[in-house]
């Protein structure tokens, strides 16, 4: 499974490289598109010194937590969401006559590298915010924990979001608002949100341990939400349960799936 | 090769169900060249998803190479080939013989014996010469001497292709079949393929089938095909005749008893 | 005749684009869910921005909330994103001769599908995030018909400014290699100096000034400052007038270049 993921990767990349220019474009488009989002913080942060309770660099910290993963789930399983395209060009077909399980070929499939810019991007704020914070290296340990749980969160809403297209064909668009509405939403301190949102995104969509609990363990803050200090410790087993049930879906998903037209 | 007894796939649209093929039996055995024919929207695509185990039947039962297709989709694609002639398997933007690599290592078959294979094939399909043209710069032919040629590097005893014809010149549509017609007698592979150029069944195919409303409506030789319409020579007039009269017939017949045949059967 | 039935292609073509775009009303709905989930979201972001520095801008916390909805609710008409014109892909094709030989303007051809395509996606997408904003967090809502006639007004000058600004976007793509990167330079502009992510007037210093004096501001700002009533009105629409009138003859001069450079030269 990994051999092939690899194999198909370096053909997609292989393919790509046949517009350089393109590929140049794109990897710089793509960071100026993420530096967009640290632009806003700052314009935010022109203005006030806290938001919700945080300062600019423990916001750094959370968005380049969220970025980081939310960016490596995106290089590596992110066109999966491309799935509607495929069931209504009919091209779906064609990966299912092949001895390799569809997952591995839709989240290959027109793989492109230049995402790696915003997966750069995303390590460098991260480092940049803790290199003003003063993290004890006791919790030091909880970063990378953090991170990696939040790619599997991220992964798992992607393909959540991707195998409820095998039912809704024509509205890939709500992918996006699952996928890229948590990337933004995790891209603030949760203090910003309303009480009930914060609890839906803890216990119902888990988006809360991408870096909102770990990243109160590593800051040493309270939660501004009163919710059990436990829960801080939790990211892993909330990123398993995720990929489990994003699993199921899309074994449902492909179970029902309907070939369309000719 | 190909077992199919009383398959049946209903579409549920917006509340309304269809039937793109219902009561479907028949058997393909190893070494047969079966052409299948059928207005659009009769049910050919549907069948031919269901044997790639692209698609479940939602009744009936089915066995391809021994395999239920789409409960064991992985084990069945080494067991065959599969050409769609509307769209491609190959990869855009690579030359052609990238995208033979990448299949052998997808079906993991071994080197020597792919490097084999691929000499045969380029010497039938006479494809050496653009081997290293990326997929996009080739024509319509060339790239689907290329799509039949990644279906059978593995070495497949079945070869399965929807409208491989479609779309290609004369030149191009008489080395696809001289192709068909060698791998069938030469190399004893099982073939399967379904067409609107009556062309490809007069030269290629011993046993025919129509498929018409998901039903088999005819099945047997192409000499027992013509001789449907008494006095009518010309299996153009035969085919249209037919054609013609399933559309007065109602869009979705009613379920005959079992036991009664489908129509002619040779 | 002439200028009759001239006018009555142009008109076909609005109503030709908005059922070409009533077809994807499945797409449409979910873009509604979405823009009005990023409402919510880009809401509650401003409420902790306007909570620490109340009136910031001379906007109160309910004109921010409002600016939250009501940008997200131009993002299907004024296609924020950038895109919504096929000449890019026509280019590619060269089907965009077989445009360029009719008798028509091929600006006006366009523009007239896109009025199309953003009635039948403001009907859409429009409509719902603005009604969930309401709902969930109170919006200001005009109560005096002039403010409402304004607003129409402006939200109208901001789709033709967003067509002037992506038809030359689209039409470039007869002179640059690749257009991807154009579109997404593009969507970077757009997005950011139209204030869809964040309110022009808290930019800092004179990037704000800067940014206000864009066509950009044209499509996001200003029909919301006119709504909020922060602005003066003849000042707004002359802005935007201004800007579509920028747009739209240098996409006519664009526009014939690229005839000579289709027809003439053969592409």
């Amino acid at each position: 499974m990994v051999r092939t993921y690899v194999l198909l990767v370096w053909t997609w990349t292989r393919a790509a490289a046949q517009y350089p220019l393109s590929f140049t474009l794109m990897t710089l488009g793509g960071m100026v598109l993420g530096g967009l989002d640290v632009a806003v913080i700052w314009v935010i942060f022109t203005n006030t010194t806290t938001l919700g309770g945080f300062g600019l660099s423990e916001v750094m910290f959370l968005y380049g937590a969220a970025c980081l993963s939310f960016a490596t789930a995106d290089l590596l399983f992110g066109n999966v969401d491309r799935i509607s395209q495929h069931i209504r060009a009919g091209t779906f077909d064609t990966m299912l006559i092949r001895p390799v399980s569809p997952f591995v070929q839709m989240a290959t499939d027109r793989f492109v590298p230049y995402r790696a810019g915003r997966v750069v991007q995303g390590a460098v704020i991260l480092a940049i915010a803790l290199s003003h914070l003063d993290v004890p290296g006791d919790r030091v340990w909880m970063i990378p924990v953090m991170v990696l749980s939040g790619i599997v969160i991220f992964t798992a809403v992607w393909v959540l979001g991707s195998a409820v297209q095998f039912l809704l064909t024509d509205a890939p668009d709500l992918t996006n608002s699952l996928t890229s509405g948590g990337a933004t939403l995790t891209q603030y301190p949760l203090s910003v949100y309303s009480a009930d949102l914060v609890r839906g995104v803890t216990f119902v969509l888990p988006l809360a341990f991408v870096n909102w609990q770990p990243g109160l363990y590593v800051l040493g803050r309270e939660d501004p939400s009163g919710l059990p200090y436990w829960l801080r410790f939790l990211s892993p087993a909330a990123a398993a349960a995720m990929a489990l049930v994003a699993a199921l879906a899309w074994r449902t998903g492909i179970r029902h799936y309907r070939s369309t037209g000719s | 090769m190909i077992e199919v007894d009383r398959l049946g796939r209903t579409f549920k649209v917006r509340g309304t169900v269809t039937h793109a093929v219902q009561d479907l039996s028949f058997g393909i055995e190893a070494g047969e060249f079966v052409g299948c024919l059928g207005p659009n929207g009769a049910g050919k695509s549907t069948t031919i998803k269901m044997l790639t185990g692209i698609l479940a039947p939602t009744s009936g039962r089915l066995r391809v190479a021994g395999l239920d297709p789409s409960r064991r989709r992985t084990a069945l694609a080494r067991e065959i080939g599969v050409v769609f002639g509307q769209r491609t398997t190959l990869w855009w933007d690579l030359p052609l013989k990238d995208s033979f690599e990448l299949v052998r290592l997808l079906y993991k078959v071994d080197r020597g014996v792919f490097r084999r294979r691929l000499d045969e094939l380029c010497a039938l399909l006479d494809i050496g010469d653009f081997l290293t043209t990326p997929v996009r710069q080739l024509s319509l032919g060339q790239r689907m001497q290329g799509d039949i040629t990644a279906a059978l590097l593995h070495d497949p005893p079945i070869l399965i292709l929807d409208e491989p014809t479609i779309g290609l010149d004369v030149v191009s549509k008489a080395g696809v079949r001289d192709f068909l017609r060698r791998l069938n007698a030469e190399n004893g592979t099982t073939i399967l393929l379904t067409t609107h150029d009556l062309g490809d069944i007069e030269r290629l195919c011993r046993r025919v089938m129509l498929i018409d409303h998901g039903r088999l409506a005819f099945d047997g030789t192409v000499a027992g095909l013509r001789a449907i319409v008494p006095g009518e020579d010309s299996i153009e007039e035969v085919v249209t005749h037919l054609y013609l009269s399933s559309r007065r017939s109602p869009r979705t017949p009613p379920p005959r008893p079992a036991q009664d045949p489908p129509s002619v059967t040779a | 005749m002439g200028r009759c039935s001239t006018f009555a292609l142009y008109l076909r073509l609005v109503w030709y684009g908005f059922r070409k775009h009533a077809a994807y009303r499945a797409a449409a709905v979910a873009g509604a869910f979405t823009n009005t989930v990023f409402g919510v979201l880009r809401a509650y972001v401003l409420i902790a921005l306007w909570t620490a520095r109340p009136g910031l801008g001379g906007y109160d916390l309910t004109d921010a909330v409002t600016f939250s909805f009501l940008s997200q609710a131009y993002i299907g008409p004024m296609q924020v994103f950038g895109g919504g014109l096929d000449i890019p892909q026509r280019i590619r094709s060269g089907d965009i001769a077989l445009d360029l030989v009719r008798p028509a303007s091929l600006q006006l051809w366009n523009l007239s599908e896109d009025l199309g395509r953003a009635a039948c996606l403001f009907l859409i997408r429009s409509v719902v995030p603005v009604v969930a904003g309401a709902l969930l967090f109170g919006i200001l809502l005009p109560d005096d018909v002039v403010t409402w006639a304004a607003f129409l007004t402006s939200f109208v000058l901001g789709v033709v400014v967003s067509f002037g600004w992506r038809y030359l976007v689209a039409v470039a793509t007869c002179w640059v290699i690749d257009d991807r990167g154009l579109s997404v330079m593009s969507m970077i502009l757009t997005t950011f100096f139209s204030g869809l992510m964040v309110p022009l007037v808290i930019f800092p210093g004179g990037l704000g000034t800067l940014a206000r004096a864009l066509p950009w501001a044209a499509m996001v700002q200003v029909p919301t400052d006119v709504y909020l009533g922060k602005t003066s009105l003849v000042d707004a629409l002359a802005f935007q007038v201004s800007w579509a009138v920028v747009l739209l003859g240098a996409g006519a001069a664009v526009t014939a270049a690229a005839r000579r450079k289709v027809v003439i030269q053969g592409g």
